[in-house]
């Protein structure tokens, strides 16, 4: 098949121009006086539209805009992950910017660019054009992580996240230039046609070029040792964003980084190695980090550190069944990490509310059901049946057994068994911890009922008929176009 | 119906405890009402099973077999045989019971705790149907979740450290135990091209190298050692066991160790028979000390609820004992103290409880003489602890005297060593006995204590009617043991012949001369049946 075809076919770009056309539409309401009370429904019929027109393009892989957005199953399945993402994280802010003072109608077409910005990151084999959609998600989420302008630790996260964020940048962009300079190209399909070529020529320029995109990304993903940032700016960031931060940007991440690695440079061995290193140091020490905090945000923000690296374990087992177990575990994490989030949400729109562990107890008394919910996730987390969490895990697991990583799979398992310890102890001070002060009720809103509902129903829905979400993470492969 | 009587046991506590969630939780007795009526009518179901159990049959009965995640050849198979049918019976029996057991001592949070107390069930008869290696986990992993509320909410001063040490001791074992099964998928797809967690398919077909077996045998056995528990794995049982509320303990005891021996026998025995013979050393020795130090830590409690606690791994040691002789006479020994160590330290845990209610009190040295005061409660409390004992015509007799003959003919050192256990064993209870039933009533709070009422006593008949009944007639039961028992050693003496023709040598010499032995008897019997 001819690889430059030539077309400019927008019919591939729909859902992305849709998100724009919200994002403007938000965006210019002020300036025609006209009220910006509507700016979340628009940018939730944004989502609701682009994610039709996403699933229309399901099973008809397709490239174009001389072959720099490639649109296939793979792709497309991402695109559902960031519509799903946003949409939840959307519902979750509304209420929680408003008791906070900050709901102002930027931070919706932030939200919808940032989209925009993942969906190109996932839709392309060109690595320039990766690297546009990454800056053109990164930006607005620096923005969005130091949205409460009267809150310290905020602006903190928001620097912090700019600071560290414009470092990968640069790495990723001197590892671009690096390959370039290696194979004169930057698409990856005809690196993968010339792979032999370039490594027999250029060995050492791409070798090194591959390295620093491996840094890019990692920053992106929080993989150990890029992950210092995460702590601060997960517990910083108003707690949506950042439910946003803990899926969005980790998976649009992981959907550039199966494509570069596993498809554009699968034949450079070294980097099973790393990769495998990547996933034991990431695990590892997103574990042990978050069995001593204190603050359900940080242990959050150190769990969805070992949960990337559950992810690289999925990726260091390669081939079709690593990539499906990599998107399956992507949209059960969204489920039970937004879930998770929803709920300490929900808790922080009361006033005062730092989501300390001293705040979670009495919860479980005051609001049996929410508790339960809240407990539901946890588990899902610590990886137990019947939740989708267990089957995530299981799948990722067996796809690491199949390519013969054991050891990596022992290790996994560890570290899911110390994952428990820390999870059970939010479920603890939930349940079982007696409150020192009395427990100021939160006041649900339709929106967070319907993001508790989603997750909880997802949850245990998938985890125990996980069979429709297993043949579509199967079916969303890479075309080669 | 019979196709579905199986589901039907398995999840109409869960349909019950789904139905609770509808009662509004100030109305206490709906909830306990409720509950109750829900796993009497498991019993009913289970005591279906029972009668509609065909004893001649070899194999799986009541099998169902429907694609759940057909992508992984994962199968909703569920089917029983002897051993998981009476352990099915006991864990309906014991869940009333303990639900019985709850009326009056669960004040807080009884919607919770009822509930709780349902989905535990599904999770204990779940993990005895389940013939599909991935269900066998999720029931095995599921039943964790309630275990851990029922411990830590409902339980006694350190509940929270108990129950957290109760599921992270499990969760080490099982996930390593979920690495050997996920292999397994993978080395029987390589060996027959498809996906399959079949267990019936895979302990049949697969053929393993010695070598795996040994590393495969590891994973599971350590899931199971733990919750056996197998000394040196035993230090979450105490805990678990003095703080969990009394019908936790019931349940923990009566079923939740059950399922790590019945793992043993479901799984390990005959899908690495190689490999449980090269263990056989290393486990029978820990069972031996299992049995002596439960036996001899009990003796010197002085909370009447630990020692109970550490003559349960007294006498896990000895099923694992008997289990561990390879022999019908084991085995069958084996399986039915399973059944028996339910019955009586169930009994046990529940005439504790009682006391407990009474007197907010389980330490000996506050009783003496309670005998005069609880003439009835010092009665049962006789029965049962001579049944754990294993005086003649109780239960306990039938299951350790097999398992002494059957390890009698495999080990004679081991059985001997093995059977002072039950010397101690009689040493700790009466002792502990003496001290709080005879003698003179010390104190003054003792001399006005009620004894049972007719809800308790309900509680203890059907438990003492058992203790006879297999006591004095166990021959039912046996003759539903023993077709899965005959299959298993069967399985065992197949690889221990196969050993023999590769010569492949033991490490341990006594085992080797043992082998010697037993093919030696083997032969000198076959010609005259010829």
């Amino acid at each position: 098949m001819d690889i430059t075809s030539a077309s400019i076919d927008f019919g591939i770009i729909w859902p992305e121009v849709t998100l724009l056309v919200a994002a403007a539409v938000i965006l210019v309401l002020p300036f025609f006086r006209i009220t910006t009370r509507f700016s979340p429904a628009i940018a939730f019929i944004g989502l609701v539209v682009a994610a039709l027109l996403a699933a229309n393009q399901w099973d008809s892989p397709n490239s174009g805009f001389y072959g720099m957005v490639t649109c296939d199953n793979f792709g497309v399945a991402f695109k559902l992950i960031f519509v799903l993402t946003s949409g939840l994280a959307l519902l979750m802010a509304h209420r929680y910017l408003a008791a906070r003072g900050i709901n102002r109608p930027e931070f919706y077409a932030l939200l919808l660019i940032s989209s925009t910005g993942m969906m190109v990151m996932a839709n392309t084999t060109d690595l320039v054009v990766i690297f546009l959609g990454l800056e053109v998600m990164s930006v607005p989420l620096y923005v969005m992580a130091g949205l409460a302008r009267r809150s310290l630790e905020s602006n903190e996260a928001g620097i912090k996240y700019f600071i560290m964020g414009a470092f990968a940048s640069s790495f990723l962009l001197m590892g671009i230039a690096l390959v370039f300079g290696a194979a004169a190209t930057t698409d990856l399909r005809r690196i993968v046609a010339d792979f032999s070529f370039i490594m027999s020529s250029s060995q050492p320029y791409l070798v090194a070029g591959v390295g620093l995109l491996v840094v890019g990304f990692g920053f992106k993903i929080a993989a150990v040792p890029f992950h210092t940032w995460v702590p601060d700016v997960y517990q910083g960031a108003p707690t949506p964003v950042t439910a946003l931060f803990s899926v969005g940007p980790k998976a649009a991440g992981f959907a550039a980084i199966l494509r570069v690695f596993t498809y554009g440079f699968v034949d450079l061995e070294v980097l099973t190695t790393l990769f495998w290193i990547l996933a034991v140091l990431t695990m590892t020490t997103g574990n042990v980090l978050a069995l001593r905090q204190d603050n359900v945000k940080r242990l959050l923000a150190y769990s969805s550190i070992a949960h990337a690296g559950y992810i690289l374990v999925a990726m260091v087992a390669g081939g079709p069944a690593g990539t499906s177990a990599a998107i399956f575990y992507l949209v059960a994490y969204a489920m039970f990490n937004l879930g998770g989030f929803a709920v300490v949400t929900l808790l922080e729109t009361r006033s005062g509310c730092q989501s300390d562990f001293s705040e979670l107890a009495g919860l479980g008394k005051a609001h049996p059901y929410l508790s339960t919910v809240l407990a539901l996730f946890m588990f899902a987390l610590a990886g137990f049946p019947p939740t989708v969490g267990f089957f995530g895990k299981f799948y990722v697991f067996s796809a690491a057994v199949k390519s013969g990583f054991i050891w990596l799979t022992v290790i996994g398992v560890l570290n899911s068994f110390l994952s428990v310890y820390y999870y059970l102890r939010v479920v603890k001070t939930t349940f079982l911890d007696r409150a020192e002060t009395t427990f100021v009720p939160v006041r649900y809103s339709p929106a967070i009922i319907v993001v508790l509902i989603i997750t909880a129903a997802g949850t245990l829905g998938i985890g125990f008929f996980p069979q429709h979400l297993l043949e579509f993470s199967q079916s969303a492969i890479f075309a080669f176009l | 119906m019979e196709k579905e009587l199986l589901t039907l046991v398995t999840f109409f506590p869960l349909i019950g405890a789904v139905l609770l969630l509808f009662v509004p939780k100030d109305r206490p007795d709906s909830i306990k009402g409720l509950s109750l009526i829900i796993a009497f009518v498991t019993l009913i179901f289970s005591f279906w099973l029972y009668y509609g159990f065909d004893v001649m049959a070899n194999g799986m009965q009541f099998e169902v077999n429907i694609p759940w995640i057909s992508s992984l050849g994962i199968n909703y198979h569920m089917g029983i045989d002897g051993i998981s049918l009476l352990l099915i019976v006991l864990t309906a029996i014991l869940t009333v019971l303990a639900i019985l057991a709850s009326w009056n001592s669960i004040t807080t949070g009884i919607k919770g705790y009822f509930i709780s107390m349902l989905l535990l069930e599904t999770g204990m008869i779940g993990v005895f149907c389940a013939l599909d290696f991935f269900l066998f986990y999720v029931f095995w992993e599921v039943m964790l979740i309630p275990m851990y509320f029922i411990i830590g909410l409902w339980g006694g001063p350190r509940r929270v450290y108990a129950a957290i040490k109760f599921v992270l001791f499990t969760m080490f074992g099982s996930l390593l135990m979920l690495v050997a099964i996920i292999y397994l998928l993978f080395e029987y797809q390589r060996f027959s091209g498809v996906f399959s967690f079949d267990m019936v398919k895979i302990i049949d077909d697969l053929p393993l190298t010695y070598r795996e077996q040994l590393w495969l045998f590891g994973a599971f056995a350590l899931a199971f050692a733990i919750k056996v528990p197998l000394f040196p794995f035993h230090t979450w049982l105490p805990d678990a066991h003095v703080e969990a509320p009394t019908a936790g303990s019931v349940i923990l005891a009566g079923v939740l160790l059950k399922m790590g021996t019945y793992g043993f026998i479901r799984i390990c025995l005959p899908l690495f028979p190689e490999a449980s013979m090269a263990y056989l050393p290393y486990i029978s020795v820990l069972a031996i000390i299992a049995i002596i130090y439960g036996a001899l830590v009990a003796m010197v409690q002085k909370d009447v609820k630990s020692l109970v606690a550490f003559s349960s791994v007294s006498h896990m040691g000895f099923i694992m004992l008997g289990m561990f002789a390879f022999n019908v006479q084991g085995l069958e020994g084996s399986v039915i103290q399973m059944i028996n160590h339910g019955v009586s330290t169930g009994a046990l845990f529940l005439l504790v409880g009682m006391i407990y209610e009474r007197r907010h009190t389980r330490l000996i040295e506050d009783f003496g003489g309670v005998a005069k005061v609880m003439p009835v409660y010092a009665t049962f409390f006789m029965i049962v602890a001579l049944s754990s004992i294993g005086l003649p015509f109780t239960n306990g007799f039938v299951g350790e005297f097999l398992i002494l003959l059957g390890t009698f003919k495999a080990n004679v050192v081991y059985a001997v060593i093995g059977a002072t256990g039950v010397i101690f064993a009689a040493c700790y209870m009466l002792w502990m006995y003496q001290r709080v039933f005879f003698g003179k009533v010390t104190r003054a709070e003792n001399e006005k204590l009620v004894d049972l009422d007719w809800r308790e006593k309900i509680i203890l008949i059907p438990l003492v009617i058992l203790i006879f009944l297999i006591g004095i007639y166990p021959k039912p039961f046996f003759d539903r043991i023993e077709p899965a028992v005959n299959n298993i050693v069967a399985k065992v003496e197949k690889a221990r012949s196969l050993a023999a023709e590769s010569g492949r040598e033991s490490q341990n010499k006594f085992f080797a001369t043992d082998q010697a032995e037993t093919e030696v008897v083997i032969d000198s019997k076959e010609p005259p049946n010829e």
